[in-house]
């Protein structure tokens, strides 16, 4: 009994500290910063687009036209 | 098996989970908390009471909030004295609301809540938000994000609304 209370009380603790952080709508400056842009540099997008529907063959080509043969 | 101490230890969870995660956002229907408590940057406007009050929450980053100021100048120029538009800004930089009001200069009120307290007690949910008051202070109506022409029509019609 005291073993499940403890453990129950650990795992609670665990939950409660480790958990996700609530970022408030006013505190987003650093993640609305340009760096955080997945897409900012159009050369390595551009790059990454292709590699990434020529590998996945029959999953289209994200938007482009051809069916992922790798031969746009 | 003593499933009462299990049992405790669940509503103890439940109740402080309930607590960490209480929100005590500005609603319809409440009373703007007393501005001057709040040590805010800026010179406040000197009487609210009587007047139509907006009170927008804003950041240099927030581009919806770039796209609002000048509906909100226009509002402003438009009203007038009857009109008070306080705009509250949130940035963690002086100097970056600083570079944005440089950009986009306005007629109206702007103040920096520097110890984000008051955006805190405010809660809102989206940057912009803003909220209209009427001349008790009430919050009568609020606006979250800001949509363009839609949220402009939307201000006339409120703001007339309080001013008959």
């Amino acid at each position: 009994m005291k073993t499940q209370a403890l453990f129950l009380l650990a795992a609670t603790l665990l939950m409660t500290i480790t958990g996700c952080a609530n970022v408030k709508p006013w505190q987003r400056e650093h993640l609305a910063d340009y760096t955080m842009r997945a897409d900012r540099d159009p050369l390595g997008t551009a790059q990454v687009e292709h590699i990434w529907f020529s590998r996945e063959e029959a999953n289209g080509g994200r938007g482009v036209g051809g069916g992922g043969c790798g031969c746009n | 098996m003593n499933t009462s101490l299990l049992k405790k230890l669940a509503v103890a969870t439940l109740l402080a989970g309930t607590f960490f995660t209480a929100q005590a956002a500005l609603k319809v229907g409440d009373t703007l908390p007393d501005l001057a408590s709040f040590q805010l940057d800026g010179k406040l406007p000197d009487a609210l009471k009587g007047k139509v009050v907006v009170v927008d929450f804003w950041a240099s980053w927030c581009l919806p909030c770039a796209k609002s100021f000048p509906v909100l100048d226009e509002l402003q120029k438009k009203y007038g004295d009857k009109l008070v538009i306080l705009a509250v800004n949130v940035d963690e930089k002086a100097a970056n609301m600083e570079k944005f009001l440089a950009k986009h200069a306005v007629s109206f009120t702007v103040v920096r809540d520097a110890q984000q307290k008051l955006v805190a007690a405010a809660e809102p949910q989206t940057m912009p938000t803003s909220f209209i008051l009427d001349g008790e202070g009430k919050v009568r109506f609020l606006h979250s994000g800001f949509h363009g022409e839609d949220t402009r029509k939307e201000y006339v019609s409120e703001i007339e609304s309080l001013l008959k």
